[in-house]
């Protein structure tokens, strides 16, 4: 399943999110805005993986288990879907 | 091209912690782009602060409180009238609205005008009666009961599940996790607004408003969804941000063409944790977070203003999402003369 960012998510280069459907709003660091980005363009866990690993010198299963969490988070929190 | 000036008394002037809309529906009536609003405030204690505030109101009058009968009411309105020659009038208190309502016919004939719902509309949507409404409207109201005694309330209770809402008939509610504190607070709810108590399936989500103005013939003219940020004890909110759920705006739009709904109003809406909207409260009004709907580009007074002279008005398209209000409170020093003419006379003309 690739998760995919739902639509009209406002999310800005500072980390602030807001859904205008929800109203909620967070806040997110550096590295998550990246991963935000390439939702928004539609990367595929894989290719988001691939960068964190080369970006930020991590090995691939930390960076596995990063990533998990974060888009688990997202998920909790209603600001990705997943794509069968 | 010169705008026409209006004459518009406003009641609610109560900026206070549970506040009024006046002074936020006045805001938007100075901000009209269709005319020119000369705005008469309609007080009932001397102590609301819009009487007094800088270029809100050019003169403000005492009204009696509706429990003084429509007659007097009748009476000083038609005083007012005689020096302001108002064209229109916005009452804003729940409270206030049947006598307004009342005198509607009476009013027009003066030439004053308002925007309300029709008197069906106004009692078919009371909170004893939203469960009906709901089934006759196709919206999902939580299953609720009303009440008349202790008897009642303790076989009610046995056929649903705890916690439960126990509502008053205008105001209050609080949720009961047994039934002795449901008893409590049905004791406590009668005794201040009488009896029936609406006993309410408790519904955990996020709470969510519309205020919205329908022209009477099914037509939705302004619609604007809030998400509550801050919410006071009084459970007002004193922050809030607007909202794009379509949701929301598909329950509106089915709210005012189903019951052709004639005026402002504020529903209130809980969304549950599986995205279930419930329709928990409808208020005949304009609310007092209106200014945030202004704001985004919907100036319900000033359409309200409009409807209510009979000039055609084009409903709001959008609106901008996610900007917020967030409500202060402020002292204001007023010198003590201007307090002892209101207090003494009934009336006070800012200089």
């Amino acid at each position: 399943m690739e998760p995919s960012l739902i639509k009209d998510i406002a999310l800005s280069d500072s980390g602030f999110i807001f859904n205008p459907v929800t109203g909620e709003s967070f806040t997110v660091n550096p590295i998550g805005v990246g991963i935000l980005n390439q939702l928004r363009l539609g990367k595929a866990r894989q290719e988001i993986l691939d960068q964190l690993v080369v970006e930020f010198q991590v090995d691939l299963e930390q960076a596995e288990r990063d990533l998990m969490d974060f888009l688990n988070l997202l998920k909790h929190f209603r600001l990705v879907s997943s794509n069968e | 091209m010169s705008r026409p000036r209006v004459n518009i008394a406003v009641t609610g002037l109560n900026a206070v912690d549970s506040p009024g809309p006046g002074v936020p529906v006045i805001r938007g009536l100075h901000e009209a782009l269709s005319f020119e609003a000369n705005v008469t405030g309609l007080a009932y204690e001397a102590l609301e602060p819009g009487i007094y505030m800088d270029g809100l109101v050019n003169k403000s009058y005492l009204i009696p409180y509706p429990t003084e009968g429509i007659d007097s009411l009748r009476d000083r309105l038609l005083y007012i009238h005689q020096k302001e020659h108002l064209d229109v009038i916005i009452p804003n208190f729940d409270a206030e609205l049947f006598s307004f309502m009342k005198l509607a016919p009476e009013l027009e004939q003066h030439g004053i005008h308002m925007f309300l719902p029709t008197l069906d509309q106004f009692e078919e949507r009371q909170k004893a009666n939203l469960s009906a409404f709901g089934k006759k409207h196709g919206i999902d109201v939580p299953e609720s009961l009303t009440i008349h005694s202790l008897s009642e309330l303790e076989k009610t209770v046995k056929s649903m599940d705890f916690p439960l809402m126990i509502k008053g008939r205008y105001y209050e509610a609080y949720i009961a996790h047994t039934l002795e504190q449901a008893k409590g607070y049905y004791a406590k709810i009668s005794a201040k607004w009488g009896v029936p108590v609406i006993v309410q399936k408790f519904v955990k989500g996020t709470e969510l408003n519309v205020t919205g103005l329908g022209d009477g013939s099914g037509q939705t003219i302004a619609a604007v969804a809030m998400r509550k940020q801050f919410i006071t004890d009084k459970g007002k909110a004193w922050a809030g941000i607007t909202i794009n759920d379509p949701d929301l705006l598909k329950i509106t739009r089915n709210f005012i063409s189903s019951t052709h709904w004639r005026g402002a109003f504020e529903l209130e809406i809980m969304k549950s944790d599986n995205g279930k909207c419930y329709l928990m409260e409808i208020n005949p009004r304009i609310p007092a977070w209106v200014y945030l709907a202004i704001a985004t580009g919907q100036n319900i007074p000033e359409a309200l203003v409009n409807l209510a002279l009979g000039k055609p008005v084009s409903p709001y398209e959008s609106y901008e999402v996610g900007k917020l209000f967030i409500r202060y409170s402020y002292d204001m020093i007023v010198e003590r003369n201007n307090f002892e003419q209101l207090s003494v006379n009934g009336e006070f003309k800012q200089i």
